[in-house]
């Protein structure tokens, strides 16, 4: 049992189910990232943390305590949303007392621990300002130091830096996991974003259409997505997934790739992988762009490194990276190259292709293979 | 705000500039001359206006018909000035006014921030109330009154005023609420914060321009009211407007120009008085919301 227990939680809107059958066990300490496009249900399974929707059916417990029918101010928890939803007519220390005002904790207890978190965050000087006096990025730290003041169980953070600029995004993004370092608080964090995701979390649960479609580790999502929804959305640029076919040889298997013009390009497997029990079997072959290099640049560890030629139809310099894109298989893939590589578009050129870090997805389930 | 209203000014020569100023001007004057005509007169001996000459300012001033207006002139059958009446009238639009608008806010919370099911539906119904005709309803509401032992009282027509002014108040809360982010309601939520404390700590400081347009519109209209103070009060209870109209047609010997000027005046005054002090918050209040920034 963990520290938040989400068991076969439910939500429904009529007859409308947004969020399917959930079961995520958090530990103490574990910073949980929800991540998933709009609608996928990740900021409803939020809120039905924090009490401020209905769990349909099913339960969630923090502490082994089942939350069903606890109001939100009991069950221990802050909350840091998108608009911040600081009280406009309060200064930043009589918003971040006032949760402590309204669980009766007296004024000298509560203007310490404000001094304390303000002297954490370093926002004393921003103490008696009101919040339309202060910038985005400050009003994200007043938002946080109100959470983290009432000393809760369970931090959650609806899309907090969803509306800071940039280049505060990624500072503020610092910042939170420094904190969370730091502190050692428990934290469930919903995000669109999947850089944030990877960057924040010790898990991730990836969320569409209401389902859980994957919970791990950052590594484990990034490395073996369960599904073609996980590969395709996480990871930027995202992951190249074309349709290929299995052949095997000599005991080992190799992806056949149709090429545009009639011909097919050979990908092996490396030698023993799970993919040879599946001769001639259809699948969506998923390589990340990293995979997928200029020769030179190519990971020396590998095994399983191997050349396939084709014309090179964009490139997309990045400053640190050179993103080529070009045609295989009637589909566009997208290559990591070395920045300084020179390779223009419309000639042929050989890609390195990390065979190691293949995944094959079935066609129709889009579930993984091997 | 300052910066914004000179960015939507269409900048003009001078010519045109001096037309427009003294065509303003001129509408200042005809739109002022009404009330000119009220204070002159209410400043002369009765003689000098049976004698001509309404525009003229008067050549003895006084202040006896101001006096005579507030104390002493003939209301009806009773000879007390307006005096009492004038405090029916306050005893009347304060509390109908202050209640009215309290719950126009609390309605228009719930409303936006604790949606239920059939909410719309009470709130078209609110709405509906707002245009049935005064007419309709003067005699269920006199019965509804006598019933209740409120007949011929301040206090029922502090509960007339009431259930007309809540429709209104509503509409104003509920649409400024509605611009109102639900995430500070959340966040006061989880902060521990009841129904009613999110309410008086969250909501009504933001709603300053809001109150102030609602408590305009429901004092100048509860003041001004003629129908309802005529039809259901008593001697003792009629408010101002009524008694302005007793004033003016008591019969009992020559008629009291400058009186009745000085009456009218006094009877208008209050509504001014809000006009004045709090008039550019109501078209501030009115403008919320429908400009960003």
């Amino acid at each position: 049992m963990g520290f938040l227990d989400i068991k076969k939680a439910t939500k429904s809107y009529g007859s409308v189910r947004v969020l399917h059958e959930t079961d995520i066990s958090v530990e103490e300490g574990e910073f949980l990232v929800l991540v998933g496009p709009s609608g996928c249900g990740k900021s409803t399974l939020l809120n039905m943390i924090a009490g401020l929707e209905e769990v349909t059916s099913g339960d969630i417990a923090i502490k082994g305590r089942s939350m069903n029918g606890v109001r939100p101010a009991d069950r221990n928890i802050a909350m840091v949303f998108q608009s911040y939803a600081l009280y406009p007519n309060m200064n930043v220390a009589q918003n971040m007392a006032f949760g402590l005002e309204m669980h009766g904790i007296p004024k000298p207890e509560r203007d310490k621990a404000v001094a304390q978190v303000a002297d954490l965050l370093q926002i004393q000087p921003l103490l008696d300002r009101k919040p339309g006096q202060l910038s985005g990025g400050q009003r994200q730290r007043v938002a946080m130091g109100r959470a983290l003041v009432r000393d809760p169980d369970v931090f959650l953070f609806d899309e907090p830096l969803s509306n800071l600029d940039a280049k505060l995004r990624v500072d503020m993004r610092t910042e939170i996991k420094k904190l969370h370092q730091k502190l050692g608080t428990t934290i469930v964090y919903v995000t669109h974003d999947q850089i944030e995701a990877l960057t924040l979390s010790t898990r991730i649960a990836v969320m569409f259409g209401g389902h859980v479609q994957q919970l791990g580790t950052p590594k484990e999502i990034y490395d073996n997505p369960a599904n073609i929804f996980v590969a395709g959305f996480m990871g930027s640029p995202s992951m190249n997934l074309f349709p290929a076919r299995v052949a095997v040889e000599n005991g080992n298997a190799i992806a056949r790739i149709d090429l545009a013009d009639g011909a097919a390009a050979s990908l092996p497997f490396p030698p023993g992988n799970a993919m040879a029990a599946h001769d001639g079997r259809d699948i969506v072959l998923g390589i990340r762009p990293e995979a997928i290099t200029d020769e030179d640049g190519a990971d020396r560890n590998s095994k399983a490194i191997h050349r396939i030629e084709t014309r090179v139809e964009v490139t997309e310099p990045a400053g640190s990276d050179t993103f080529v894109v070009a045609n295989l298989g009637g589909k566009e893939v997208t290559g990591r190259f070395r920045a300084d590589v020179d390779v223009r578009p419309g000639n042929t050129f050989p890609f390195a292709v990390n065979m190691e870090k293949a995944v094959a997805f079935d066609p129709k389930t889009e579930q993984r293979i091997g | 705000m300052a910066t914004n209203a000179s960015a939507n000014v269409i900048r003009t020569g001078g010519g045109a500039r001096f037309v427009i100023y003294t065509l303003l001007a001129l509408f200042c004057i005809y739109y002022l001359l009404p009330l000119y005509v009220m204070v002159v007169n209410s400043l002369k001996p009765l003689s000098e206006i049976q004698a001509g000459g309404m525009m003229s300012l008067p050549h003895e001033w006084t202040l006896a018909p101001w006096r005579s207006a507030w104390s002493t002139a003939q209301i009806g059958v009773a000879a007390t000035g307006l005096k009492p009446y004038f405090l029916n009238s306050i005893l009347m639009v304060v509390p109908a006014v202050a209640i009215s608008t309290v719950l126009g806010a609390l309605n228009g919370y719930v409303l936006t921030k604790w949606r239920f099911t059939g909410d719309t539906v009470v709130f078209g119904l609110l709405l509906f109330g707002c245009f049935i005709p005064f007419q309709m309803v003067l005699i269920p509401m006199a019965r509804m009154l006598g019933l209740m032992g409120l007949a011929g009282t301040v206090p029922g027509l502090i509960f007339v005023h009431l259930v007309y002014g809540i429709g209104f108040s509503t509409l104003y809360f509920r649409n400024y609420y509605q611009q109102f982010p639900t995430e500070l309601v959340r966040a006061a939520m989880i902060d521990g914060a009841g129904f009613f404390t999110i309410f008086r700590r969250i909501m009504l400081p933001s709603s300053g321009p809001i109150a102030v347009v609602c408590i305009i519109w429901q004092f100048t209209n509860i003041w001004n009211d003629f129908l309802f103070g005529a039809s259901f009060s008593d001697y003792d209870s009629q408010p101002m407007t009524v008694a302005l109209n007793n004033l003016v047609q008591s019969s009992t010997g020559v008629k009291e120009y400058n009186v009745h000027f000085a009456g009218a005046i006094m009877a208008a005054l209050p509504t001014l008085i809000v006009y004045i002090v709090a008039g550019r918050y109501f078209v501030r209040g009115l403008m919320a919301g429908s400009v960003k920034g």
